[in-house]
């Protein structure tokens, strides 16, 4: 018997040393940590609970049969992140490169299979050199089963990918459709196609770093949301993520003690807004300030930076904030900025997770740069994101709310909750200059009638109170009591519930 | 008494002086240009008058406006503070001819203490110790030399006009003085169209001590003692302290007197300081008297419980002074520290923006001492006095166009130690963000040895900060006693965590008791025994600390007691951990599980990009152009682009030769700090 018990125990080390200590040390070498080692990282000391640890691929080409390592390069189990259930997979780039068979892609098919069933969300630690090439098409039948998971899991629990070494070819395609990509700066990689075959195909030189490095998908094409220093820093904020995510569709979003009074006042926001409406001022200031403790979880920071997105909570609650950014392009909105928000917009909706909107606005980005780009149907993303959205929406009017772009920021027409303005907003179809030129074409050449008019104009447009008298602003309030205000507002729609019409799903113009 | 009076200033010194008024039951005007309109002086103030544009010289430095505000508001006497008008004879004559009382010395102290020249003559004549030199205009540099070897070198050539370190050269030697001479003529005659020259005596290991002096127009006059006033940056004063630690009791004596002599030979009443230059081995010799109430004066209030503010105002309705030289003693020490919108990391560049917090230490009251408008007694006898006189307040802007001084925190103590050590934890909390400001060198003032012994000279930070400032590293002890706080701040923060809803139900996650804290290079191993008054934070090399505290998560101040001594913490968020602000130093710190640690240590360590061949953005600003091509050769002091920042257009140059190898930003981009514009090759 007691053979058979250290059996167990030889087995299970030779498992858990994946590609040998020599592979590990260059894994360390390359500054990047083992996949258990990141389990035990993401995870609350001791709560990891393994699963196939002794499976292996059943490839027996090119000599594949003569080497068999326990696991198949992708370590899966489940534990917790603060006592809150999470599965996970993490990649072994020390076993056959972590390359992916069909054994390997069905194990991460087993976490996946239990996450939607028992309602708690995937974590990926990617870090692979790709399909496993000897397996061929069973390769790519499993990450073909992986994707199909991806897809049905998507609005069920939420999805996460920590990118945390190569991912290249048809992987990327996982991480894709997850909810949120992180990437450690200099260790990690995601193309489509490497820069071997970009230089064969399209002559262009270019390094692995700068195609599809960290800094490339945070500031160029969005694929992460995030990027940092290395994978200790890296997984200690996927752990503070997880603690503002719901587990599933079905759960409310968490709650956590919170030291910090609802009803604080700041009375430094009544002097954030500039007196000069083409000032610009910092809306992270009013996002921090009204958050719980400060604390703002930003994502797609480098990206789009004339829209802000991210997780604060409220009263302890998770709340998801969108807010438009006048020190970048005025806030206005254009292709990038609506794209973005609008994915985020309809992931809280996705997950129960109040959405929060601060509106500072002059419109949408012209040119022909946008139109070409289609922002007609980019735009759209994010008002029909906004307009399918039940979810509690409070929307607060800092400043400018012109034109179609008023509508779209969770107005009032798209059934918002609570629509709330400051003093300072200016709800209207466009700014004084721009509207007098149209209405008083014929006092063009008149600057003073066209100055009179200007004025005329702001008197009876650049407040709140013509949005306020017909109702599509639900109050005006005092810019330092919006904490106050805002958290009385989700907590009052606690208990909201709204019904949609049947349908197999939305067509909303991808 | 006046009913109304109306204060020709802003900022801080428009606050304090409508704080007495307001004691003395007198009604106020402020009076603000289109970048104050919501300056805390214009909210304090009963009544405020628009008179401009923001730059001074078309709002606050108007005379007539100035005047159209006083006719408006029928105020019946003038405090003009410091700067602007305060020493300017044209708007003393012109309150006198409208029948309006200057709270201020008369028209002809103004003037004739307003040259150097003339100011030094008066000085001789009154028997007042002046710096040996010659005090007629010098024709030619074989004069200057002549002139020089009589003085005995070193000397000073300076321009009469001179200000501000312009016009000013120090020689050793005959060649030396042959070449100063004619440099000083030439930057005189081009900064202030006035070429006149003269030569003194350098005085050597120079300690700038000044005597507040206060006569009335009944003949009295007394002196309250000194303030020293030697760290300076530039010839701007950055930390004052009364009394000096240098001056013994016959010194103060025979400065005062002196000074008060000087004073009346001038017919001099009202609130006034006559400065000297003291050598090593305490000769003192008078450099000049400002005819007005000066920036440091809240620590000769400190340690002598005069309001000056109220003499002065008192003086000018004509009454005589209530105390005498006998009245005046001097208790305790008070040290000023000045808060400027000045990144110390950056060669102090000014820097302006919102402030986007703010928030001064409490201010207490303690002792025989004025702090504000508030009298004595607010705390036990012999405590620490802390007073804070600003002219801010949090979401307010700070602009470009006044003097970047955002605030005076002083404190006060029986004995200077301890005056410096309430300094520092005043200085450890007052949270000031949205800006660049100079209070981690202020406390890297307050730790440095040898203001803490006492003996600096005028040249304390060109000498002991030559390279600029450059942060602080903590002595081991402070470290210990942060990262036992850190390590019981974490705790807290993740037992918090740990209470999160959606837990599974009998598998919570356990907080363990040993920890790893890294910060500034180090790493400590503790283990935390934690009971409902605090922690027992033991270090496993040996050491032990006892801290408690009633900090939560997101609370950006952590007031601690470690070992029964505070220690006040501001307590920022990085990735993974704290950002800890003390004493100066500026960390982060992170504490882990032992395991984490371990893994931790297996990270590279990454190093900060090489920034010096690269333009960096200095602020947040929008690019306007960018001057210079990819592969472009550019020169020293070349324009290389141009941002647009606060209206203003800035040009940023080249430091050195280089060529341009990338080009990050164009026209048109909205950049923030340190964003990189331009990188070389």
């Amino acid at each position: 018997m007691k053979d058979i018990l250290s059996e167990l125990e030889n087995r299970r080390n030779a498992a858990r040393l994946g590609g040998g200590q020599k592979r590990i040390d260059a894994q360390h070498g390359r500054g990047k940590l083992t996949a258990r080692e990141r389990v035990e990282l993401l995870l609350d000391e001791g709560s990891f609970e393994e699963f196939d640890m002794f499976v292996s691929h059943r490839c027996t080409d090119f000599g594949m049969e003569k080497q068999k390592p326990a696991g198949d390069g992708v370590v899966v189990g489940w534990g917790t992140i603060n006592g809150r259930q999470v599965y996970v997979f993490s990649q072994d780039f020390t076993v056959l490169g972590g390359s992916v068979s069909a054994t390997h892609a069905m194990k991460i098919c087993k976490i996946m299979d239990m996450a939607v069933a028992n309602g708690a969300p995937v974590i990926g630690i990617n870090d692979s050199g790709g399909a496993r090439i000897q397996e061929g098409v069973d390769s790519l039948a499993g990450y073909g089963e992986v994707f199909q998971r991806n897809i049905e899991a998507s609005g069920v629990v939420p999805q996460i990918s920590v990118i945390m070494g190569p991912c290249a070819g048809g992987a990327v395609y996982s991480p894709a459709m997850t909810d949120f990509i992180f990437m450690v700066k200099d260790s990690s990689y995601m193309f489509v196609t490497g820069p071997d075959v970009v230089k064969t195909v399209t002559n262009e030189v270019v390094s692995a770093e700068e195609l599809g490095g960290a800094s490339t998908h945070t500031k160029k094409s969005s694929v992460a949301d995030a990027a940092f220093e290395n994978d200790v820093e890296a997984l200690a904020e996927v752990r503070r993520l997880v603690d503002f995510l719901p587990l599933n569709n079905r759960e409310k979003p968490p709650v956590r003690p919170f030291f910090d009074e609802p009803g604080r006042i700041e009375t430094s926001l009544d002097t954030l807004v500039p007196e000069n409406p083409n000032t610009p001022y910092d809306m992270k200031e009013l996002i921090t300030k009204v958050a719980d403790e400060g604390d703002f979880y930003e994502l797609q920071e480098d990206f789009a930076k004339n829209i802000i997105i991210g997780f604060i909570r409220l009263e302890g609650q998770t709340v998801g904030v969108v807010a438009n950014q006048p020190m970048v392009l005025a806030g206005c909105l254009d292709i990038d900025s609506s794209r973005k928000a609008a994915r985020f917009v309809r992931f809280c909706d996705c997950f129960e997770i109040p959405i929060l909107t601060f509106v500072d606005v002059p419109g949408f980005l012209p040119g022909t740069t946008q139109e070409y780009g289609g922002v007609i149907k980019h735009g759209a993303k994010l008002l029909f994101a906004y307009g399918e959205a039940t979810v509690p929406k409070v929307t607060v009017i800092t400043r400018k709310a012109y034109g179609g772009a008023y509508v779209v920021m969770s107005s009032k027409h798209l059934r918002g909750d609570f629509n709330y303005a400051w003093p300072s907003s200016e709800v209207a179809v466009m700014g004084a200059k721009g509207a007098t030129e149209i209405i008083h074409r014929a006092d063009l050449n008149d600057p003073e009638k066209i100055a009179q008019h200007a004025a005329d104009y702001e008197d009876r447009f650049a407040n709140p109170f013509v949005a306020a008298e017909r109702g599509f602003i639900d109050e005006v309030i005092m810019p330092q009591s919006t904490r106050k205000r805002v958290a009385r507002a989700f907590a009052s729609l606690r208990g909201k519930k709204s019904r949609t019409h049947w349908k197999k799903h939305d067509n909303i113009p991808l | 008494m006046f009913n109304k009076i109306l204060i020709a200033n802003r900022g801080e010194i428009a606050c304090r002086v409508i704080k007495t008024a307001r004691k003395m039951g007198i009604a106020t005007v402020a009076i603000y240009s289109d970048a104050d309109k919501q300056a805390l002086h214009v909210k304090m103030a009963d009544e405020a008058v628009h008179i401009g544009p923001p730059p001074a010289n078309q709002s606050y430095i108007v005379i007539d406006k100035v005047m159209e505000a006083i006719r408006a508001t029928g105020a019946q006497a003038v405090h003009p503070g410091y700067g602007f008008l305060s020493e300017n004879a044209k708007f003393a004559e012109a309150l006198e001819a409208e029948g309006v009382a200057f709270v201020g010395p008369p028209v002809g102290a103004i003037e004739s203490m307003g040259d150097k020249i003339t100011s030094k003559k008066i000085a001789q004549e009154a028997n007042v110790s002046t710096v040996p030199g010659y005090m007629g205009l010098i024709e030619n540099a074989e004069e200057a030399v002549k002139i020089s070897n009589e003085v005995g070198y070193p000397v000073m050539i300076k321009a009469s006009a001179g200000g501000g370190g312009k016009g000013m050269r120090i020689a050793w030697n005959d060649d030396e003085a042959r070449e100063g001479f004619q440099s000083s003529k030439n930057e005189a005659a081009s900064s202030f169209g006035d070429d006149r020259i003269f030569i003194e005596k350098f005085v050597t290991q120079p300690r700038h001590i000044e005597i507040q002096v206060l006569c009335d127009t009944h003949g009295n006059g007394i002196y309250l003692g000194e303030r020293e006033c030697s760290i300076q940056r530039r010839n701007q004063k950055v930390v004052e302290e009364a009394p000096s630690p240098f001056l013994d009791e016959a010194t103060r004596k025979a400065m005062g007197e002196q000074a008060v002599a000087l004073a009346q030979a001038v017919g001099y009443a009202s609130a006034g300081t006559v400065e000297f230059i003291v050598d090593g081995d305490k000769n003192f010799y008078f450099l000049e008297m400002n005819t007005r109430l000066q920036v440091e004066h809240p620590v000769t209030e400190l340690i002598t419980g005069v309001d000056l503010v109220e003499q002065m105002i008192r003086v000018a309705n004509g009454e005589a002074l209530s105390i005498t030289q006998d009245d005046v003693t001097l208790t305790g020490w008070a040290i000023e520290n000045r808060l400027y919108a000045e990144d110390p990391y950056r060669g102090f560049l000014p820097s302006i923006g919102r402030l986007s917090r703010y928030r001064p230490p409490q201010e207490v009251a303690s002792g025989p001492l004025l702090v504000n408008d508030k009298w004595q007694g607010e705390a036990p006898e012999g405590e620490a006095a802390v007073r804070n006189d600003t002219g801010v307040y949090e979401g307010g802007e700070i602009s470009m166009y006044y003097d970047p001084m955002i605030a005076k925190l002083c404190t006060w103590a029986p004995t200077r130690e301890a005056a410096i050590e309430a300094m520092r934890v005043a200085l450890d909390s007052f949270e000031v963000e949205g800006i660049g400001h100079n209070l981690p060198f202020l406390s890297a003032v307050m730790d440095h040895p040898k203001f803490v012994s006492g003996d600096m000279t005028t040249a304390f930070i060109a000498e002991e900060y030559p390279e600029g400032f450059e942060g602080v590293t903590l002595p081991e002890g402070d470290l210990r006693r942060i990262a036992a706080s850190c390590a019981a701040m974490h705790r807290v923060a993740e037992i918090r965590r740990t209470r999160v809803s959606g837990r599974m139900d009998n598998h919570e996650r356990k907080i363990g008791t040993d920890w790893a804290v890294s910060l500034q290079g180090q790493r400590y191993d503790v283990v935390i025994a934690a009971d409902r008054d605090g922690s027992t934070v033991t270090f496993s090399d040996g050491g032990q600390y006892r801290v408690a505290s009633d900090w939560t998560p997101g609370d950006q101040l952590a007031v601690l007691d470690v070992d029964g001594e505070p220690l006040v913490l501001k307590v920022g968020k990085v990735s993974g951990g704290f950002r800890i602000r003390n004493r100066g130093a500026d960390m982060k710190v992170h504490v882990r599980t032992p395991r984490q640690a371990e893994l931790a240590q297996l990270m590279p360590e990454k190093l900060p990009p090489d920034t010096s061949k690269m333009l960096l953005c200095p602020m947040p600003g929008l690019i306007v152009k960018v001057d210079v091509e990819l592969g472009q050769e550019v020169q020293e002091g070349q324009a290389l682009c141009t941002v647009e920042a606060m209206k203003m257009e800035n040009t940023l140059r080249a430091e050195k030769k280089g060529v341009v190898a990338k080009i990050n930003a164009g026209a048109g981009d909205s950049l923030a700090v340190d964003d990189v514009i331009i990188e070389f090759e």
